[in-house]
């Protein structure tokens, strides 16, 4: 490639980018949704485990409870029931835009944040409720 | 006046040569998940700290003469990998422009998604299948 002789002089200008604009919350929940998928990825991992554990026998599950009762686990964990909790809510929310509804820019602002809202409280709620003791008595 | 040769259109592929097939499997995936993880998000919470007899008890558990949520928990696994390879393939097409880095993660993304299903179908049977 032949060397641009003004590249020196006079820097070309460039397009705004990420670090430049001022998010929308649409362009916010777009970006979110790609990476709560991939976290969510890495979770299949942790669930292959959690069953190969109960496979196994109580040894190996025992192991993996004491790692997910850990404070390091029980954060992993909150980040996977709010990825799952996001990654739905705005899955569902991509399901009717496909479908053609809620494309209005006011509406899809509003249920941005509606999804953002509802997955957080999802999350805590699921927390809630077996820190408040309803886990563990199977269902 | 269309530039679109008679076969291009009878193919029905469009400019990408894979049509809408890509698209459309990852919206039914998507569609096929809303139930599903509502239902594994309300078992593993139910879960949540249980001993092994109760997991066992809660996944080999009778419904319709089949091990129903063994076999749920299966279909879920299934279906989220298959929705997984879909939607980190447009991840890569997005942001990986070398053809080599976009085949090696693919490749990789599907390795890991036939392991994980692999290895959870494996302990499944090993859990609720005939003994």
């Amino acid at each position: 490639m032949a060397e641009n002789p003004q590249k020196a002089a006079r820097p070309r200008p460039l397009s705004p980018f990420v670090t430049i604009y001022r998010w929308p919350v649409t362009m916010a929940t777009s970006f979110t949704h790609r990476v709560t998928g991939i976290g969510l990825a890495f979770g299949s991992a942790v669930l292959a485990w959690w069953l190969v554990s109960i496979a196994s026998g109580p040894e190996a599950y025992n192991t993996f409870n004491m790692v997910a009762a850990s404070w390091i686990g029980q954060i992993a964990l909150f980040g996977f029931a709010w990825s799952l909790a996001y990654h739905l809510l705005n899955g569902i929310r991509h399901l009717a835009w496909d479908t053609g509804y809620g494309f209005n820019v006011k509406t899809a602002d509003a249920t941005g944040w509606l999804v953002i809202i509802l997955s957080v409280l999802l999350a805590i709620g699921v927390f809630a409720y077996v820190y408040l003791g309803h886990g563990g008595a199977g269902v | 006046m269309t530039m679109e040769t008679p076969l291009h259109r009878v193919e029905g592929l469009g400019p990408a040569h894979s049509g809408v097939k890509h698209f459309w499997r990852q919206r039914m995936t998507a569609a096929a998940m809303v139930p599903l993880a509502i239902w594994f998000a309300w078992s593993v919470a139910s879960l949540a700290g249980a001993s092994e007899a109760q997991v066992l008890f809660y996944l080999t558990r009778s419904a319709f003469n089949i091990p129903l949520n063994a076999i749920l928990m299966g279909a879920f696994i299934v279906i989220a990998l298959y929705h997984m390879v879909l939607g980190i393939q447009v991840v890569i097409d997005d942001y990986v422009h070398h053809s080599g880095g976009k085949i090696f993660l693919m490749l990789l993304t599907r390795a890991f998604a036939l392991a994980v299903a692999a290895v959870s179908i494996f302990a499944l049977f090993r859990i609720a299948g005939p003994v």
